[in-house]
């Protein structure tokens, strides 16, 4: 399945792997930002409400 | 009704939110798509060999760090000239993808550049005015952190991105101002509705859904970041009524 990348390899491998680990941590600290925010914002108007 | 009000935080919260699932899920849809199709299932270049796969990395990633601060100048010019909050904020927001899609650009470059040029990095034009960017990028997110004033901050923050988007078109058209350097022209050009002869199809058509795919990641991740701000706002008002009380 892998495809054969010749001489390649490491600088081909390289690439995707550093290039899709940034990409997924960019994603994941966007994501959990989003939920901690979120969160707080609920509690902080709950508490105001009450 | 006015293009301004979906710039309202209200507004934005409201349509941002029915949005933000369809734009993250095509971005997903296209992004995995177009990098299976480009690794798994394209041919080797006959001079490059199988590092044209890096091509479906690169180059989106380089098309998206540009864009990006197109992004950053235009809602730094809308907070300027019409003081829309929301503007301002989505600028915030584009900074870090930006500058991971410049980082992203230049480490996938260099990988491309040794077995290529023989060098992983050269003071070409192109190259040079990416590094200078990725510089802005990290100058405009560290700007944003070090003044506590929300608004003081998107001022002077705007000041900086309309300064750095000379580089973003430098970045972009340097190869054409310096007839110099290693890095080659541009890749994907279209010229009166048609595709010109720098890629074939094969290459082609893998690079177009990648490319689509970190443009709707990045305004996916623009949305998000968008509203997070947008809380993290009425939090801190929230917590200054709480410290008075």
């Amino acid at each position: 399945m892998i495809p054969d990348l010749g001489k390649y390899t490491f600088e081909v491998s390289m690439s995707y792997g550093i290039g899709l680990a940034l990409l997924a941590g960019l994603v994941a600290v966007y994501v959990i930002r989003a939920r901690q925010v979120k969160k707080q914002l609920i509690a902080a108007e709950a508490r105001k409400d009450a | 009704m006015s293009i301004w009000e979906f710039a309202n935080p209200r507004q934005f919260m409201g349509w941002s939110g029915r949005a933000l699932p369809w734009v993250a899920g095509l971005a997903g849809l296209c992004l995995s798509a177009g990098l299976i199709w480009g690794f798994f299932f394209t041919p080797d270049d006959f001079r490059q060999g199988s590092t044209v796969k890096i091509i479906y990395l690169h180059v989106p990633a380089a098309f998206s760090a540009i864009n990006g601060y197109l992004i950053m100048f235009i809602g730094s010019l809308i907070w300027l000239i019409r003081r829309h909050h929301v503007s301002a904020l989505a600028a915030r927001a584009a900074a870090p993808i930006g500058a991971t899609m410049t980082l992203i650009a230049l480490i996938t470059g260099a990988f491309w550049g040794q077995p290529m040029w023989g060098t992983w990095w050269v003071w070409d034009p192109r190259l040079t005015s990416f590094l200078i960017l990725f510089l802005f990028y990290l100058g405009y997110i560290a700007l944003w952190a070090a003044i506590d004033d929300p608004d003081t901050a998107a001022d002077l923050t705007s000041v900086l991105a309309i300064v750095g988007s000379v580089f973003a078109i430098l970045s972009r058209y340097a190869v054409l101002f310096w007839n110099q350097g290693l890095h080659q022209g541009t890749t994907v050009t279209v010229a009166d509705g048609a595709q010109q002869d720098n890629i074939a199809n094969v290459f082609f058509y893998p690079l177009i859904l990648s490319m689509a795919g970190f443009s709707l990641l990045f305004i996916s991740l623009v949305l998000l970041g968008t509203r997070t701000h947008i809380r993290a706002r009425r939090l801190r008002v929230l917590f200054q009524k709480e410290m008075r009380t």
